[in-house]
Formats: structure tokens, C-alpha cells, sequence
């Protein structure tokens, strides 16, 4: 992987997930793990996106609803369901729940188009700019405010 | 020479180093005359000096050196102990901590030389040598002709005639003739082809210990067991056997070349040989003039012969076994990975209780292997924390010093007792627990104590005394500050509050006594009248409260006013693995903290109670609150309404609530684990564990919901 972006230059991995319709990225570096949907022991008393604690080989680790933050609807838990284990500075590690992990792709600088800040839509601003990739469009997500936590 | 890997270890050494200083000083002067305690200063102040040199710290070198000088000339008599000469060692020391304070910050030293205290040091010296030049030199100059008479006289193989007998050792020789015990002086060789030394000179003191009393050795017992000696020791040895005997004794150690003895006569010099005649006249005269200037102060004469007496006992097991510890200094981190190493084994141990039990085809030998497992587990953890577990004494030894100085700076009089320093407590509490300790203490000197006079007006010994009690109480370990002071008057403190704007006067006119000591640990709280230097920033005491509470524990006071108040903190033993009960609440489970929990109710909904619209039961007398678990937690009882309630009752302090949960599941070992900085909004939640299923349970926090 590293050989790869040195001799390509500037570019970035992301992972594609799928959350309702939409396709998201995350870039790879924040990424820890990838496990699969389990027991999500409730936290009372806490915002509703934060879903509560799992288990993660001894160390319990806080999860989020990546879908309830955004507004969208709750998650259905299908076979297809992950919860990925972000790993950031700040915060230590948080795990947030998607509808399925799909593929993992490379964009070129030129592939990605940055967002511009003036929309007022809330969706929106959890998002850091759009990955164009064979057609598709994959929206960025901006992790530090996905995760930060509401005020 | 790069010296910088051994810094982490020099700063260790030196802290050490400094802390018994600090310790013996303090013990020197209570009793100036003690020559154990002078042997300490001077080995510590010599190492110290050694290990700055090494490091290349001169200043710290030159300081120590002249330090060690001061020592070297009380050890030998010439200086007496005095109250300045103390006061400037006690700066001496600060001097050095700064010292270590600046290397450890930035690897380097600090250009302060200190002169005025190097002065000071050199002005004890020569005032020292002043004062007793008269009695010096006459001594010197008898001891010069006694060593002329020595070499000449040529005591060849029979060294133990070079060993000088003190004033005290003197008198126990004599004691012991008049018992009709013997006294001989002996000279051990080992065979130059011997390896071990030490183990063969330890075998020796062994087997002479069996018929006889060792009193002296040249070089000294720990000398001998450091191997620091050539091929050859003497001893003096007080016995009942004949000195056949003895000499066959050690003998019979193998690698021992020859032994060689004399019958001693304890005035000074041995009888026995003739060529030893001259030096027994000369050196008498030597002896007995020299402990002349160090006994001049009459006050510690009869100190010095007690702790003479009190050497002769010491010595005896001193001289046989060696004391040095046998230690390895250990990175905290690798403590803590084997403790988290040690709390996954727990974890896995239950996980495997859980499966055995699921799969339901649990044979006796299974069951009887995880018996087996989870004692093993549990000593294994017990080890562990053992092994991170120092006691406080590191902590409060430097107490007495800081008392010492208020006592100065406040212009009180004041003693520190204190009692259980070997109480053993997790490292990282020990390292925390110091600073709310010393404010405690400040208090205590500041604001607890009144000034002599007015304790003398009242009754009281003029001297406050201040206690420092710590001691183990089932899980938790109880540390004390107790003074004999004033005590709290609450009403200075409800009108300080209300001036403060704290409370209102209403709240004051109901405030309960225990109310109105817990304003003290109010933010922004201090009822001195004029801030000192000492404490009444109005910092001290939330932040002790705070403090401790971080470390699990709690603080209680107990005052009568005019007889005194007594801080009482309570802290766990463990921080990381406790035992708990585990719940059930809506079928989620929950953990509570079995050192929290009181006893455990049925309870038939009809008796509960109402209460101010709130629901309380009655328990032996006592009316106790219910709180209902689901409602708190948001999630729905799954309990029929008319069922009995079980009943959690948890303490807090002497407060009590009942908490009300669906279901008991049992008593279990939980290690508890942070649930980190994200979840943080949460309260009653003080962590979480993993269950034996790999399940995370939260641990409800007691203390919150009262």
C-alpha cells in the first residue's frame, strides 16, 4: 500500500459504504477495523446517535449512529450491517454502524472535488468534498465533524 | 563518558537518598547522640556525593562534599550536634532537591553554587574544630604514639588488636566480665584462592554466633558482607566458651586459612601479648579523652550510652544475615500491561465458567479444572497488585520535616505522631494521596491548632499534637488526620458562607452541623481570617475533596468544637478489579460495587411508603429512599407491579438509598474499564466491564445516586 502512493503521488484511499441509497468514503487511515454487527450495550442518560458500548477484543469501545447524526432514518440491522472502528486523535477509538462495507478505492487529487462551505443543508456539512470514481459519485465523509459531538 | 542512560536511575537514587536524609536528620535531632543515625547521614551523604560526581554534577558534588565533611567530623567526635547546625543541613537538603528538581527537568543542574550554605557548612567545621581544638589535640596526639606503638609493636597477624572500642562498647565488655563471660578478640584469614569472601566470612559469623556474641568487626559487618575487605576481618566477640572453642568454630568453615585470638581486656587494649603493652598505656589515655568532647552536651549523654546499648542488640542479627533487599526496579507501564495481561485471564477464566455452564453437560472434571483455574487466576491477580502496591511511608515520611518547619514559620508548637506507614496502597494512589495530605496537615497546623498560649489558657499541653493514622479496613484503606486543636466552629463557618454568598441565611438557620463542615469543601472557602502562607487560599480543601474522589475514595470529618477534628479518608485498595454484583434491570445488566452495598431487601410493594411524594421504605428504625433503577436508566421494568421489589440498599458515608432492580444474577470478580472520553455525559455510569460472554456491562455509580 505504501509503495502505491509513493510512486502515484497524491492520492487517497477511501472505503465505500453504503448508508440508504448513498455511497459514502472514509478515508483509510482513520480506519482500525471492520467487524461485523454484535451486541450494543446501551449507554443511558447520552445523545441518541451515541447507540452505546461494544466489547472490542477487551476493550470497550463507544458506537454511533452515523445515521441518526445525519438525520436520516435509525438502522436497520440486516446481514450486511458493520460497525467500523475509527481511530482519531482526539477522541480514541468509535465505532460507528453502517449498511454495508463495499469496496475500497484509490482517487487521484483530481478525482475528488472539494465541497464548498456555503450550503446550508445539515447533511451537507458532514461532508469534507465528493470522490468521482467509474460514474459514481462517493460523498467524503468529513470524520472530526461526523463524530463531534452535538452542541 | 555518556552518562545519560543512568540519569533515570540517578534521580531515583537521589530522591531516596535525600528522603532517609531528611528522615535521619530529623530523628538526629531528637536524639543527637545516636551513632547509628550519624553512620546513615554520613553513608547517604557519601553516596550522594559519589553518584553527582559520576553524573558530573559539581555543584551538587561540591555541596554534598561539604555536607559529608560536617558528618565525618560528628562522627568522629569533634562537632556536637546543635540546633543551627541542623537548620542548615535542612537547607542543605532543600539545596539538593532543587538540584535534582533542575536535572530532572532539563538534565542540568542550575548554575546556583549555593556559597552562603557551603559557607555555613565550612563556618560549623571550623567553629567545630575551634571550639574543641583543646581536647582534639591532646587526643590526636596520644592516639599518634598508640598508632607508633602499634606498627612497631607489630601485632603481625593478631589485627584485631587495631580495633578501637568506644565508650559503650566498653561498658558492655565490662558487663560481660562481671557475668563471667570472656571476651576475645579475633583475626579470620580466607584462603587467597577463595572466591566468595562474603559467603565464607558469613558462615564464620554463623558458626562463632553459635557459642558466642559478636560486638564489634573490622571492617563492619555490612563491609564484610559487601566484600569490602582483603583477606582478612577481626572481631570481638563476648562469650562463654573457651577461645579454643570459638577459634575451632571458625575453623571448621572451609576456605577459612588460619584464626588467630586473644582474650581482650576491655580497657582499652588486649592483655595477652606482651609487644601490646606500650600501645595499652598509650592508647588508654587516647580513649578516654576523646568522647569527651562529644559527650560535652550533658543532655545527650544519656542518650548516647542508651542507644550504645540498643547497637549491641541491633547488631546481633545485623551481623549474621544480610539485610540489603533484594530488589529490581520496575517500569510502571510494564506493571500496568501485565495487570491488563492479568484482567484479560480473568476475563477469559469467566468466559469459560459461563460456557461450561450454557453447554450444560458439565462434568465433575471440567468443574474441578476451572475450580482449579480460577484460584490460580485469583492469586495471580493478587500477586499483581501486591506487586504494584508500595507503602504510603514514601509518601508521608517527608511529614515530620514539613511539620517541623511550620512549627517555625507559624510560631506554634506542634508534634506529628504518626502510625501505619506500612500500609500498603496501590502505587498510583500513593503517588496521588501526598498533596491532599499536606494540606490536611496545613490545616490542621494552621487553622486546627491554637497558639500556645491560648491552648495553655485552656487547658491543654502547650505542645498541639497532630496524628497521622493510617490502617486497613476490610477493602478500603483509612487514612486519619487528627488534631487536638480547636476543632470547627460551625457557626464561623455558616456566617462565612453566608458572606460568601454560599448559602442564603435561611439555608444557614437549618443547616445541620454535618451540613456546615461540608461547606468547608466548598470552592472558594476559607475561614482564615488572614490568608497565610501556610494555607487559607481557599484552594485546599475542594481540591482535597476532588482529589480523592477521583481516586474512588472519600473524605469525612469529625469535629467537637474546642477538642479537635479528625479528616477521615477512605480509599479502596484496588482501583482496577473489583468485586461486584451484577443485576438485572429491564434485561440489561448492570454492576454495582459490593464495597457500596449494605444488605439486600425483599420487599412487598405495600411497604413502601410515601414520603414528601417520594417513595421510602422503613428498614430496622431507618427510613430509607427508594430509587427506582429503570426509571433512571430509561428502560422499562420488566416486573409485574404487584411482585415483591428487590431492594439494593447501597451507603454513602452514613446516607443510605434502596435501589430498585428487576432481578440479583450474583456476585462477580469485574474488572472495570473506562468507557472512555466520548461517553462522558453519563454520571451514574463509572465505567464498564466485559462479561464472561464477552458482553459489556455498565457499573452503576452508588455514590451519584444518593
Amino acid at each position: 500500500m505504501d509503495t502505491e502512493l509513493k510512486t502515484v503521488g497524491e492520492t487517497k484511499q477511501f472505503i465505500v459504504i453504503k448508508l440508504g441509497d448513498e455511497q459514502y468514503g472514509i478515508d483509510i487511515k482513520y480506519i482500525d477495523n471492520i467487524v461485523r454487527m454484535q451486541h450494543i450495550t446501551r449507554v443511558p442518560k447520552v445523545d441518541a446517535y451515541l447507540k452505546g458500548v461494544i466489547n472490542l477484543r477487551g476493550e470497550v469501545i463507544p458506537v454511533m449512529s452515523i445515521r441518526i447524526k445525519m438525520g436520516l432514518e435509525p438502522d436497520v440491522e440486516t446481514k450486511s450491517s458493520r460497525i467500523i472502528i475509527l481511530k482519531l486523535e482526539q477522541q480514541g477509538m468509535i465505532g460507528v454502524i453502517v449498511d454495508e462495507v463495499k469496496e475500497v478505492v484509490t482517487l487521484e487529487s483530481d478525482q475528488i472535488e472539494k465541497m464548498a462551505y456555503d450550503s446550508k443543508d445539515d447533511k451537507n456539512s458532514f461532508l469534507c468534498g465528493i470522490g468521482k470514481c467509474d460514474g459514481g459519485l462517493i460523498s467524503l465523509l468529513d470524520l472530526n465533524s461526523v463524530v463531534l459531538e452535538n452542541v | 563518558m555518556d552518562v545519560s542512560q543512568y540519569l533515570e536511575i540517578f534521580l531515583d537514587e537521589t530522591s531516596e537518598h535525600l528522603q532517609n536524609l531528611n528522615t535521619q536528620i530529623l530523628s538526629l535531632e531528637q536524639d543527637p547522640g545516636n551513632m547509628d543515625t550519624i553512620n546513615e547521614i554520613f553513608r547517604a551523604a557519601h553516596s550522594l556525593k559519589g553518584m553527582a560526581g559520576t553524573m558530573g554534577y559539581k555543584r551538587m558534588q561540591n555541596l554534598t562534599h561539604d555536607m559529608e565533611n560536617v558528618f565525618s567530623e560528628v562522627r568522629n567526635g569533634n562537632i556536637t550536634v546543635k540546633a543551627g547546625m541542623i537548620d542548615v543541613l535542612f537547607q542543605c537538603l532543600d539545596a539538593l532537591e532543587e538540584y535534582t528538581t533542575n536535572i530532572r527537568e532539563n538534565a542540568d543542574e542550575g548554575t546556583n553554587d549555593n556559597e552562603p550554605l557551603i559557607k555555613q557548612l565550612n563556618d560549623i567545621l571550623n567553629g567545630g574544630e575551634g571550639g574543641e581544638d583543646a581536647a582534639a589535640k591532646p587526643a590526636e596526639k596520644a592516639a599518634a604514639p598508640a598508632a607508633a606503638a602499634e606498627s612497631s609493636g607489630d601485632h603481625g597477624d593478631k589485627k584485631w588488636l587495631d580495633i578501637k572500642l568506644g565508650d559503650s562498647e566498653r561498658s558492655v565488655l565490662k558487663g560481660a566480665i562481671e557475668e563471667g563471660k570472656k571476651v576475645y578478640g579475633l583475626t579470620v584469614k580466607v584462603q587467597e584462592s577463595c572466591i566468595l569472601k562474603a559467603a565464607r566470612a558469613f558462615l564464620v559469623f554463623k558458626a562463632i554466633e553459635e557459642t558466642s556474641e559478636i560486638l564489634l568487626s573490622n571492617p563492619s559487618a555490612q563491609d564484610i558482607e559487601d566484600e569490602k575487605f582483603e583477606l582478612d576481618f577481626s572481631l570481638i566477640v563476648i562469650s562463654g566458651a573457651e577461645l579454643d572453642q570459638v577459634i575451632a568454630a571458625a575453623k571448621n568453615v572451609s576456605e577459612i586459612e588460619d584464626v588467630i585470638g586473644g582474650v581482650v581486656d576491655p580497657d582499652g587494649a588486649p592483655a595477652a601479648t606482651e609487644e601490646a603493652e606500650p600501645a595499652k598505656e598509650e592508647t588508654k589515655p587516647a580513649e578516654v579523652q576523646k568522647p569527651e568532647p562529644a559527650a560535652a552536651p550533658a543532655a545527650s549523654k544519656p542518650a548516647a550510652s542508651a542507644s550504645g546499648g540498643k547497637k549491641n542488640d541491633e547488631k546481633k542479627p545485623s551481623a549474621g544475615k544480610p539485610v540489603v533487599n533484594r530488589t529490581v526496579r520496575v517500569d510502571i507501564e510494564k506493571l500496568d500491561t501485565l495487570m491488563n495481561l492479568v484482567s484479560e485471564l480473568i476475563i477469559a477464566k469467566n468466559s469459560l465458567v459461563a460456557a461450561s455452564a450454557a453447554s450444560g453437560t458439565s462434568s465433575t472434571a471440567v468443574n474441578e479444572q476451572i475450580e482449579y483455574l480460577e484460584s490460580v487466576t485469583t492469586s495471580l491477580h493478587e500477586s499483581v497488585m501486591k506487586v504494584r502496591m508500595v507503602p504510603i511511608e514514601s509518601t508521608v515520611s517527608k511529614f515530620p520535616r514539613m511539620v517541623r518547619d511550620l512549627q517555625k514559620k507559624l510560631g506554634k508548637k506542634m508534634e506529628l505522631y504518626m502510625s501505619g506507614e506500612e500500609t500498603e496502597l496501590d502505587r498510583t494512589v500513593v503517588d496521588e494521596i501526598g498533596d491532599p495530605l499536606m494540606h490536611l496537615l496545613r490545616n490542621s497546623a494552621d487553622h486546627g491548632l491554637e497558639s500556645a498560649e491560648v491552648r495553655k489558657e485552656r487547658g491543654k499541653p502547650e505542645v498541639g499534637s497532630i496524628f497521622l493514622d493510617a490502617y486497613q479496613d476490610g477493602n478500603n484503606v483509612i487514612i486519619e488526620v487528627r488534631d487536638d486543636g480547636n476543632g470547627i466552629d460551625t457557626e464561623a463557618v455558616r456566617n462565612k458562607a453566608i458572606e460568601k454568598g454560599i448559602i442564603t441565611p435561611e439555608q444557614a438557620e437549618n443547616m445541620s452541623e454535618k451540613d456546615s463542615i461540608d461547606l468547608l469543601f466548598h470552592a472558594g472557602f476559607s475561614t482564615a481570617k488572614v490568608v497565610s502562607d501556610v494555607s487559607g487560599r481557599g484552594v485546599g480543601l475542594d481540591v482535597v475533596k476532588s482529589k480523592i474522589e477521583a481516586l474512588s475514595g472519600e473524605v469525612e470529618v469529625k469535629s467537637k468544637l474546642g477538642e479537635g477534628s479528625s479528616w477521615i479518608i477512605r480509599l479502596p485498595l484496588t482501583l482496577a478489579i473489583i468485586q461486584a454484583l451484577m443485576v438485572d434491570i429491564g434485561n440489561e445488566k448492570y454492576a454495582i460495587s459490593l464495597g457500596s452495598i449494605q444488605t439486600i431487601e425483599d420487599i412487598a410493594p405495600s411497604d413502601v411508603k410515601f414520603v414528601q411524594a417520594k417513595e421510602v421504605i422503613q428498614l430496622r428504625d431507618l427510613v430509607i429512599p427508594l430509587i427506582r433503577l429503570n426509571e433512571i436508566l430509561d428502560v422499562e421494568s420488566k416486573k409485574d407491579p404487584n411482585d415483591n421489589l428487590v431492594v439494593v440498599v447501597v451507603k454513602k458515608g452514613d446516607k443510605q438509598a434502596g435501589l430498585v432492580v428487576d432481578e440479583l444474577i450474583g456476585q462477580q470478580e469485574i474488572v472495570i474499564k473506562s468507557l472512555g472520553k466520548y461517553i462522558s455525559k453519563c454520571k451514574i455510569i463509572s465505567g464498564a466491564t466485559v462479561l464472561g460472554d464477552g458482553e459489556v456491562a455498565l457499573i452503576l455509580d452508588a455514590n451519584t445516586l444518593i
